[in-house]
């Protein structure tokens, strides 16, 4: 008879030194793991419910302005720096890890239009109400020297500038988009396109030649560098206020429109719009992409601001204060932590991109943690009571009933037009597609 | 050896007289004499080289065959014979395996056998001169998981990936099937890192388990294992009840006259001891070592594992039998009256109390795997309950007489009932349908269920342990061990292969190879867990508490999709899309005496409005009702009132 009975060296399961790491014996046998299931979804629901708990993602205003903040510009190569021009032509250097302001000049007179830096991060160029654009020299300390580099008179007044993303170029627009060397006091070349003036002109950070421009008669129009006539432009209902190029997908940008909404446009089919971004009770005055593409903020007049996934057209996000006033700009921070925002109300605010993010170092069980915790949240989030928790945002009390009164108008157009086509004969009515109903016309 | 010689002399002036036939293209292209001679003078050399071999090969089998026959000193004979008999030989081996495991994939892997040895021998033959091949890897890539062993830690079927609507969702299925695989296969392999071996007792001929006693055991066994048998002789204040803890490392012991211990079974150190002055009815330790409860003659009450009470439970009023349910933190209790009482012992609150009305509830158990409460009756059926329905999930005739005890097996597939009627009964509690049946000699009493499926019984004074008796029909019980006084209780220590017996004269543990679960997971429930880590887990434990409403008898119905309720959601939706709200309209007479102004007008008049819809909104619910009611009729099926996680699962009344 051979017997063998169970006996277990307590030594081979208890840690040897105090020092030590406690040993985890683990079995994967499902019999041993009751419940799998429930558990999982409760400790799913718990996930959520705390990253609902911990998220707080305004961080801090940057507060020092003297009139409304109008542009906001990233520092190419330094996190920490930020640089800002208000409507009173003051441009303030802030240290963002600090938060306080390293240096102020007054640039301008009148509203500072548009900022960028140069690609080396050595300077940056300003251009204003008053017709001039000036080139600033910044040093490593962010210290400003007060006199301007450079100083070119324009002959018209410059709504907004952009920098090329490696040369020497920048644009321009305002009666038309101008391109300019830093080292001319004439534009090299202007594009134009009916007699409409641009507001808003964007290079690609990727296909370096291109540029995109919103003008004032509800279009956005195309460009490149190497031809002699612009690409193509779209005609939408109503204008766009900015755009951004998806800094991962070359031929991808988004709009920013004053119908309330963002339309995510593919550059090469231009006729309707790949995705329709709608959440905002108000226009839309600014977006961003955020550096991985994935995602994209809106700075709305709703005084709030919104983020979007690049492919869905419901927002994950709201973010607002009570003091927040209409937002004009906003900006993702370059290492996909932060967002920044300027508003009406003089201040600068910094946000965390993910609302319940832990901020600073993380120990690896932490890390193993939160990766636990995402996943159930992923596989969990179709369960009704995960999803409303999940979904669940207070929001102010105008955007709420504004968001409820669109939804009724919404509800009663559809409700309109189905009656319509029940009445009238069979493909009279035709099928519009919600996001093409905005696009008025492309022209090549 | 001379004439094997001369016959390959032979065949090779054989071959040399039919190149001699055509002289003359050999004198026309004198690269083919070179060629000619170079491949003679391989052959011979291969030739020199396999007869060397041969005779190797005569040598060794010359001592057995000559001694089978008085064979004449030919080796050439031999070596035939021998060539001959070799392949007969594997081929009658082949035969015989292929006889003994019967499919053809076998055959063909045997027969693919020598076929890489002739390419090996290839190999050989090759010149030695010429550079060395780069060899591939023989064995490429990861070892291999047995489809078996994946199929033990799979959950349900494969996906359909096939269904997906779009060609986005369809890629991403296979990616998550993908996934799910990968995760199955790690976890498979993860088996290799088992470190213990559960027991065992293999009998040789003639010999049989059944005889085996204690004392063998002990015999066979190391002295830390020898301790593990002994015996409490406690005559005062018995028949005495026996439980142990999650992770098998504690002991709690109560004789029915008031005397309650908890100790820790390996090193037989005390935690407390403390005596009552009740009768204990039942005990059950609470998630961890630092509580218990006792169902006292009156009331139930919970103790630190220091003896010091800590609550009175008045509800129910004398419990019969107390059952915790670890993942929930239930305390479910029973009584003589037919009430079933649930207990969350996180917060202290009634959960549950329902009317069996089925009697005297002294018989019960838990289902391991779903939380179900399972319930033995007098009138010989066994009843089903989860605190979230007032009536049975199910109810089950199981035998012609009175049970006298359930137990469900710890995967919760298998049930065995035992009753007054002596039959023992094995129940596929999936399909509520009976496997196997047993006559028990004066009948089972106690039942219980050890980690690896081994039921242990007492009968009288004699507790049997049955191997396995859910998947086979057994004839003769595992082991035996004979008691001086009846069995009370029986329970089977997790993690370690032991049975404690509570019987008349006190507690008994016994040793039972094979019984116990050999590698536990520390994330579950660990022997050798620290004080800290014994903190640390209750707090997990705490914020993994599985909510009552999710007591279901398929305790994976959250993780899946329920599409007959979603597609009626959705027809529902689409009926009331255009529907109008009603409009009622009303214009308020004029009153004198300051009611006639505009704002008391509008007053009334909202008032009579919303009086009408109310009305209308009444009548509405009045006829779903009625229409519910006679659906309900139709498919007369238990739905609670509360709201919880699980309503979604339930058929919606409209």
């Amino acid at each position: 008879m051979k017997i063998k009975v169970l006996s277990r060296n307590p030594d081979e399961y208890r840690r040897e030194t105090k020092r030590d790491i406690h040993k985890v014996q683990r079995n994967y046998d499902p019999k041993l793991h009751p419940f799998e299931a429930p558990r999982e979804y409760v400790r799913a629901l718990n996930a959520t419910k705390l990253e609902r708990v911990f998220a707080k993602p305004f961080i801090g205003a940057l507060d020092g302005h003297r009139d409304g903040v109008n542009c906001l510009c990233k520092h190419p190569t330094s996190l920490s720096f930020l640089l800002s021009g208000a409507c009173d032509g003051e441009v303030r250097v802030w240290n963002l890890a600090k938060r306080n302001c390293v240096a102020t000049i007054q640039a301008h007179e009148g509203v500072v239009q548009g900022m960028c830096f140069h690609p080396d991060g050595r300077s940056f160029l300003t251009c204003g109400l008053d017709k001039v654009v000036k080139q600033w020299g910044i040093s490593e300390e962010c210290t400003i020297n007060e006199e301007p580099i450079n100083t070119i008179l324009g002959k018209s007044v410059f709504q907004y500038m952009d920098h090329h993303q490696s040369e020497n170029i920048f644009a321009t627009c305002g009666q038309q988009v101008d391109i300019w060397k830093e080292d001319r006091s004439e534009p090299v070349r202007s594009f134009t396109w009916g007699v409409d003036s641009t507001h808003h002109v964007k290079f690609n950070p990727i296909e370096t030649n291109l540029l995109g421009a919103c003008a004032s008669d509800r279009s956005i129009l195309l460009y490149d560098l190497r031809g002699s006539t612009p690409l193509r432009k779209v005609i939408l209902s109503l204008k766009s206020n900015a755009i951004a190029w998806n800094p991962m997908e070359s031929f991808v940008f988004t709009a920013a429109s004053e119908d309330y909404n963002l339309y995510t446009f593919d550059m090469r089919k231009l006729s309707a719009p790949i995705m329709m971004h709608m959440d905002h009770v108000a226009a839309v005055m600014d977006v961003d992409y955020s550096p991985t593409g994935k995602e994209l903020v809106s700075a709305g007049y709703d005084k709030c601001l919104r983020i979007f996934s690049v492919d869905t057209s419901r927002s994950r996000e709201i973010y607002h204060t009570k003091r927040m006033q209409r937002v004009r700009v906003v900006q993702w921070s370059l290492d996909n932590k932060y967002i920044i925002s300027g508003s009406d109300e003089m201040n600068i605010r910094v946000w965390k991109a993910r609302a319940s993010e832990k901020l600073g170092m993380l120990s690896t069980r932490e890390k193993a943690s939160m990766n636990y915790n995402e996943k159930l949240k992923e596989k969990f989030i179709h369960h009704p009571q995960i999803r409303r928790i999940a979904r669940h945002r207070h929001v102010p009390r105008q955007i709420y009933s504004l968001s409820k009164e669109m939804r009724i108008m919404k509800e009663s157009r559809k409700r309109k037009e189905s009656n319509k086509r029940r009445h009238s004969k069979p493909g009279a009515v035709p099928y519009v597609p919600e996001r093409k109903k905005a696009i008025v016309k492309e022209v090549e | 050896m001379e004439s094997s010689e001369n016959k390959e002399k032979d065949e090779s002036t054989g071959t040399k007289s039919k190149e001699s036939a055509k002289p003359s293209k050999k004198a026309q292209k004198p690269w083919r004499k070179k060629f000619f001679k170079e491949f003679d003078r391989k052959k011979t050399e291969f030739q020199k080289r396999a007869k060397t071999r041969q005779e190797k090969k005569i040598c060794e089998t010359q001592e057995t065959e000559l001694t089978e026959k008085s064979v004449d000193n030919q080796p050439e004979t031999v070596k035939n014979k021998t060539d001959k008999k070799q392949p007969e030989k594997v081929k009658k081996k082949l035969r015989n395996i292929v006889q003994k495991s019967g499919p053809n994939k076998d055959l063909k892997r045997l027969q693919h056998g020598p076929k890489q040895d002739s390419k090996a021998n290839r190999d050989e033959r090759r010149d030695p001169e010429s550079p060395s091949e780069f060899r591939k890897d023989r064995y490429p890539g990861d070892a291999p998981v047995p489809k078996k062993l994946m199929s033990k830690y799979q959950r349900g079927k494969k996906l359909h990936t096939k269904g997906a609507r779009t060609h986005h969702g369809h890629v991403k299925l296979v990616q998550n099937e993908k996934k799910v695989t990968m995760a199955v296969k790690q976890a498979a392999r993860s088996e290799r890192l088992l470190q213990e071996q559960s027991g065992f007792m293999i009998p040789e001929d003639g010999e049989s388990t059944t005889n085996v006693t204690q004392s063998d055991i002990v015999q066979a066994a190391d002295i830390t294992t020898a301790q593990k048998h002994f015996n409490l002789e406690l005559t005062q204040f018995g028949p005495y009840k026996a439980q142990y803890t999650r992770n098998g490392k504690h002991l709690l012991i109560a004789g029915s006259k008031g005397h309650v211990a908890a100790l820790d079974w390996l090193t037989k150190r005390l935690l407390c001891e403390i005596n009552v002055m009740e009768t204990v009815r039942d005990i059950r330790w609470l998630h961890q070592e630092t509580m218990f409860a006792v169902a006292q003659k009156q009331w139930t009450y919970i103790y630190d594992n220091q003896g010091i009470e800590l609550h009175c439970l008045k509800q129910p009023n004398e419990a019969l039998r107390l059952e915790f349910l670890p993942y929930h933190f239930l305390l479910a209790s029973s009584n003589a009256t037919g009430y079933l009482y649930w207990l969350d012992v996180s917060v202290g609150q009634k959960v549950a109390s329902h009317n069996t009305g089925l009697g005297r509830l002294d018989v019960m158990c838990q289902n391991p795997q779903n939380a179900v409460i399972c319930l033995g009756h007098p009138t010989g059926s066994v009843s089903m309950w989860s605190p979230n329905v007032n009536e049975p999930l199910v109810k089950m005739l199981c035998h012609g007489a009175a049970v006298r005890s359930v137990a469900v097996d710890p995967t919760g597939n298998y049930m065995a009932t035992s009753g007054v009627d002596r039959k023992m009964k094995i129940w596929d509690i999936r399909k509520f349908e009976m496997v196997h049946s047993y006559q028990i000699g004066c009948g089972a009493g106690h039942m219980v269920f050890s980690q690896t499926g081994a039921l242990g019984l007492g009968k009288g004074n004699i507790v049997e342990v049955y191997q396995d008796p859910c998947r086979q029909q057994l004839t003769s019980p595992y082991m035996i061990h004979k008691l001086k006084t009846t069995v009370n209780n029986l329970h089977f220590c997790p993690y370690e292969d032991v049975l404690g017996v509570g019987h008349g004269d006190g507690f008994t543990s016994l040793i039972i190879p094979g019984a116990g679960e050999a590698n536990f997971d520390a994330m579950e429930s660990n022997p050798y867990q620290t004080k800290k880590q014994r903190r640390e887990a209750e707090v997990q434990m705490l914020l993994d508490k599985i909510p009552v409403e999710m007591i279901h008898l398929d305790s994976k119905m959250i993780g899946k999709v329920d599409m007959k309720s979603f597609v009626e959601r959705v027809e529902e939706n689409n009926k009331i899309h255009f529907k109008k709200p009603m409009s009622i309209s009303y214009e308020p007479k004029h009153k004198m005496k300051g009611k006639g102004s505009g704002r008391k007008k509008e007053q009334r008049k909202r008032g009579v409005i919303e009086e009408g819809r109310r009305q209308t909104v009444k009548e509405l619910v009045k006829d779903k009702l009625q229409e519910g009611a006679q659906g309900r009729k139709e498919s007369s099926t238990a739905v609670s009132k509360s709201k919880g996680v699980l309503d979604r699962f339930k058929k919606t009344e409209t």
